[in-house]
């Protein structure tokens, strides 16, 4: 086995794939921080259940991507031994898990878009994208209540916890358009009836999200100009220092397993 | 916010298995309300596939027999083995009761 870093074929069809299953496997990288240092242990759990869940649905659609692509490329390949700028998941699940009002607004933005994303992959013309889905909607429905109700108690709690919440919406919310930035893998995977335009999920995500921020009694914030660019590589600058925890081992011993 | 509570309530976790009938206790765990306690429950203690149905009930809705009554309470029925159903023959083709 060898170490060295692998490049992936640029094909719409293997980047629209990459996408999810980056962003799946990034943002359970974020979540496990938490594991042994959630507020309360009954959360610990909850949150380490939605990253295994998450890491799951990451190894699934990675392993496909590898099929996809035909170079040979498995899960753990393709998970650990890319460059930065080879990751395809968005800037927001990359941000610093910060405190847990951050975590649970990020959590509900993310479950809310990837059950939509899952819902219509659930009819996808993949076969084993499909499948996947299937699988899939079922956690993404769970998370979503999950990390929604805690909205609702941080939003009407204590004055610091709304004043958190707050806080962690100005962050957040502007990285939420990237989500929606359909582009050329998008039309490509929406013609091969592959997935969606991810820009095709945004009204349905705000209405979600509208929901629930009102039942939170937070206002929603107007999309601004800015617009983050995992989705191509150019990653934040804390990318760097997820990778180099999460690729240590398998750089440091090549083919490891458990 | 004087009132803020800073314990949340405990609660006490029932499950039914796959193959059980009945929901059985298997713990308890801290949650601030009713809807968190469901969940709770769910991701602590149905996580490797325990359970297909969790019911929770606030610990301090339970009445309990006083642990210092134990003789007067259950004491009085040991030496009345006739109120097991074991003196019926049963008929051969029933296998287990």
């Amino acid at each position: 086995m060898q170490a060295t870093s692998i490049h992936i074929s640029q094909e719409p069809r293997v980047q629209y794939l990459l996408r999810i299953g980056d962003t799946a496997l990034i943002l359970a990288q974020r979540l496990s921080e938490w594991t042994g240092h959630a507020p309360v242990i009954e959360e610990d759990i909850a949150l380490s259940n939605i990253a295994l869940d998450l890491v799951g649905q990451a190894r699934a659609v990675l392993t496909h991507a590898g099929t996809v692509e035909g170079a040979g490329h498995d899960e753990d390949q393709l998970a650990f031994l890319r460059e930065e700028r080879d990751y395809r998941n968005v800037t927001l699940v990359e941000l610093p898990r910060s405190d847990f009002a951050v975590t649970v607004l990020r959590n509900t933005m993310m479950a809310t878009f990837l059950r939509l994303l899952w819902e219509r992959l659930g009819s996808s013309s993949d076969a084993e994208l499909a499948a996947i889905a299937g699988k899939a909607i079922k956690e993404a429905r769970y998370h979503q209540r999950h990390s929604a109700d805690w909205m609702v108690r941080l939003g009407r709690g204590t004055a610091e916890s709304k004043q958190r919440l707050a806080r962690a919406l100005d962050l957040l919310w502007p990285y939420a358009a990237e989500l929606f930035a359909s582009d050329a893998v998008d039309d490509a995977a929406a013609q091969a009836g592959l997935g969606p335009r991810w820009g095709d999920l945004k009204d349905d995500w705000l209405a979600d999200m509208t929901a629930i921020l009102g039942e939170s009694a937070l206002p929603v914030p107007p999309f601004v100009p800015f617009l983050s660019t995992g989705k191509h590589g150019v990653h934040s600058e804390h990318m760097g220092f997820i990778l180099a925890e999460m690729q240590h081992l398998q750089r440091a011993y090549p083919g490891g397993v458990w | 916010m004087s009132d803020v509570q800073q314990e949340w309530p405990l609660w006490e976790v029932f499950v039914r298995s796959k193959s059980g009938l009945d929901h059985k206790h298997c713990g308890s765990l801290h949650a601030s309300d009713a809807r968190m306690a469901v969940q709770m429950a769910r991701d602590v203690y149905t996580r490797r596939q325990e359970g297909t149905s969790v019911w929770v009930v606030r610990s301090d809705h339970i009445v309990a027999s006083d642990p210092g009554e134990k003789d007067m309470y259950f004491d009085p029925a040991e030496d009345k083995v006739y109120r097991h159903p074991t003196f019926y023959k049963l008929p051969a083709s029933v296998d287990h009761m």
